[in-house]
């Protein structure tokens, strides 16, 4: 810069032709790593010199595998004590396929519901200066450790018929939720959604902010912003929410069976029956369980470019 | 409330956010048409006075008027929210959004304002072409270079017919061989722009290359204004006469002398009385192992401090009565045998020197 008042620029502006010719903007695309949002492509972590064979040590290596045996047994058991010649007898009951058919539609509904709640849930918590907001947080995280039954019972005095606003409902538009189908949903929407938040609010916040200040500056709306930059940022983050939301209003069994009861057809869904069946036939049981764990896995190989690669 | 304009300017400003550790008081005027550029150090408040000019920080104090519109005075309790203002911003490190193709980003402006979509690409595609991205339009900003990019983000801004213009260290993300280039087509998009610019910018060869005025801004407050040229000439902070490559010092004017506040005099030839500021540039330095036998009477003891080289050039930092920078020849330099550490004699004729009112 001090060449402009020393008077000696002459001799760096002399580089300047070729300088510009010799770097395009154009030329430069092709070496631009291309982020996340741009594209398919993944760089592949370099892989990490390999620790030393051998060397691990035994008090770490027991618990290990023990840990490793203690997840998969279980699953082998099951697939081992299966009863695969009478199996497909036992699927095609209808008792089968109307909990199943329940289950699916319920964890789906309560999903979508805790897409419709909780993402603006995770976008207020993120986003804004909410008063007591950490507050709010550790409420709305309050179902991740709370007992399902726990909440089977506090959803039941609330919105039950003689719940605080279950008898408004029930005497103003004659609507019951216990014992319904929508109890279900309901029940599992509880349950799952903060996973949902969770997810959406750690996707928001991974998010620069400034893009919505751009879309400001371009005349967006907070709302405008929100629908037409910030939605799309954060999808991945959203569709990971919400297969966890849906895996856990699939599995679902304390707060549905307290709060929507047992009735095969109307709220007998997939773990109530499991575990309805463990007492009178076993086999129809390990035949349900079986059927929950294709769905599990189906599900997790749908996912495994998310989850099942290392970091 | 007064949606007159009361100055005349297309932007008239007077902008005050107070902060905890900081604040900011800067008064800023613009005739249509004219490049204003913030120039200062980091942490000056550059940012801070875009932000709020933007409508994306509100202002504690002052006003905000832009075409005579009122947009924003906490006191009469205005304020226009972002994306009610005429205003259109390049940030720093663009802000295209990843999602969109470089036609759905600038397009992404014409759309809020209302316009169909068809319409709003077709103007979108126009300002492409107005930068010679026609054939770009359908590609994710992550594929974009550099340059490239930072035209598109310039499109984007310019499609909402902004009437501030707002320029976040427009070229800084930029490597120094597209930064020529994309300097030249972004000062020739400027002075076809009609409305208000304003740049912030840390670089003085942009503030100087792209702007008719420069604001200086150092700690919150403006230090010095004027066109560019007035700046480089006479500067009024360290800051800046650091920036434009001059030696400058502070003192009481006699006639032709100035004195500085240790004592040390300076010999100039123009004629001022009172506070003046005397400022030379490092090449006007002549230094000397010996005492000369001159009666050159700028002649000062001092000692080598550094050496470092710029170009083709060594800057010499010397400590003394007169603490300066020299710019010798690296011949000079082993000619002196210069090291740190080294004393020295350095003279400076009145007639390099330039002294005016501080």
């Amino acid at each position: 810069m001090s060449d402009r008042t020393t008077g000696s620029d002459d001799d760096r502006a002399a580089d300047r032709p070729t300088d510009r010719a010799a770097d395009r903007p154009t030329d430069r695309a092709a070496d631009r790593p291309t982020d996340g949002a741009a594209g398919p492509t993944r760089v592949l972590p370099r892989r990490r010199p390999r620790p030393r064979a051998h060397r691990v040590p035994v008090t770490l290596l027991l618990p290990a595998l023990l840990g490793l045996a203690f997840l998969i047994l279980p699953l082998v058991g099951l697939l081992i004590r299966a009863p695969w010649s009478g199996l497909s007898e036992q699927l095609t009951s209808t008792a089968v396929w109307d909990a199943l058919r329940l289950s699916l539609i319920s964890a789906t509904a309560a999903t979508a519901v805790s897409l419709v709640l909780g993402v603006p849930l995770a976008w207020l918590l993120a986003r804004t200066e909410l008063p007591g907001r950490r507050v709010i947080r550790a409420l709305v995280t309050l179902p991740l450790v709370l007992p399902p039954v726990v909440g089977g019972v506090a959803l039941l005095l609330v919105l039950g018929r003689r719940g605080i606003v279950g008898s408004w409902l029930d005497s103003a538009f004659g609507i019951t939720l216990p014992f319904t189908t929508t109890g279900v949903v309901i029940a599992e929407t509880f349950v799952a959604m903060p996973f949902l938040v969770i997810s959406v609010e750690g996707a928001l916040r991974a998010a620069d902010p400034r893009f919505e200040e751009a879309a400001a500056t371009l005349g967006a709306s907070r709302l405008t912003a929100f629908r037409r930059v910030t939605l799309p940022m954060i999808a991945p983050g959203i569709a990971a929410g919400a297969v966890l939301a849906w895996a856990r209003a699939l599995g679902e069994f304390g707060a549905t069976i307290t709060f929507a009861g047992n009735f095969p057809g109307r709220t007998q869904t997939m773990p109530l029956a499991v575990y309805l069946a463990m007492e009178s036939d076993p086999q129809a049981a390990i035949a349900l369980s079986l059927v929950l764990l294709v769905v599990s896995v189906a599900m997790l190989v749908g996912l495994r470019d998310r989850w099942l690669s290392t970091p | 409330m007064s949606t007159e304009n009361t100055t005349g300017q297309a932007l008239d400003a007077r902008l005050r956010v107070d902060r905890p550790a900081f604040t900011l008081d800067l008064a800023l005027t613009a005739a249509p048409g004219e490049v204003v550029a913030l120039l200062g150090p980091n942490g000056a408040g550059k940012s801070t006075a875009l932000r709020a000019l933007a409508g994306l920080l509100p202002l504690t104090g002052g006003h905000l008027r832009l075409d005579g519109r009122l947009l924003e005075a906490p006191e009469q309790r205005v304020h226009t929210p972002a994306e009610e203002r005429p205003v259109g911003v390049v940030f720093q490190d663009y802000l295209l959004f990843p999602h969109l193709s470089a036609l759905d980003n600038v397009a992404f402006g014409p759309r809020c304002q209302g316009h169909p979509k068809r319409a709003a690409r077709a103007e979108a595609a126009t300002w492409l072409e107005r930068m010679g991205l026609a054939d770009h339009a359908a590609v994710r900003p992550g594929r974009l270079s550099g340059g490239q990019a930072q035209r598109v983000a310039l499109a984007r801004a310019l499609a909402v017919r902004p009437r501030l213009l707002l320029l976040d260290e427009p070229l800084a993300a930029l490597d120094a061989r597209t930064r020529l280039d994309v300097r030249a087509q972004l000062r020739r998009h400027l002075a076809e722009f009609e409305a208000v610019a304003v740049l912030v910018t840390h670089d003085p060869l942009d503030a100087m290359v792209l702007a008719d005025r420069l604001v200086v801004i150092e700690h919150g407050i403006e230090v010095q204004s004027g066109s560019p040229a007035e700046v480089a000439r006479r500067p009024r902070t360290d800051y800046i006469a650091r920036l434009v490559g001059l030696n400058l010092y502070q003192g009481r004017a006699e006639g032709t002398q100035v004195t500085l506040p240790d004592g040390t005099v300076l010999a100039t030839t123009e004629e001022l009385d009172g506070p003046a500021f005397v400022a030379f540039p490092p090449s006007a330095v002549t230094l000397y192992r010996e005492r000369p036998q001159s009666s050159a009477r700028n002649l000062w003891k001092a000692e080598v401090t550094g050496l470092d080289l710029h170009g083709d050039r060594v800057r010499a930092d010397l400590s003394g009565d007169l603490p300066m920078a020299v710019d010798l020849t690296p011949a000079a330099v082993a000619e002196l045998e210069l090291a740190p550490g080294v004393a020295v004699w350095a003279s400076v004729k009145a007639t390099q020197t330039h002294a005016y009112p501080a």
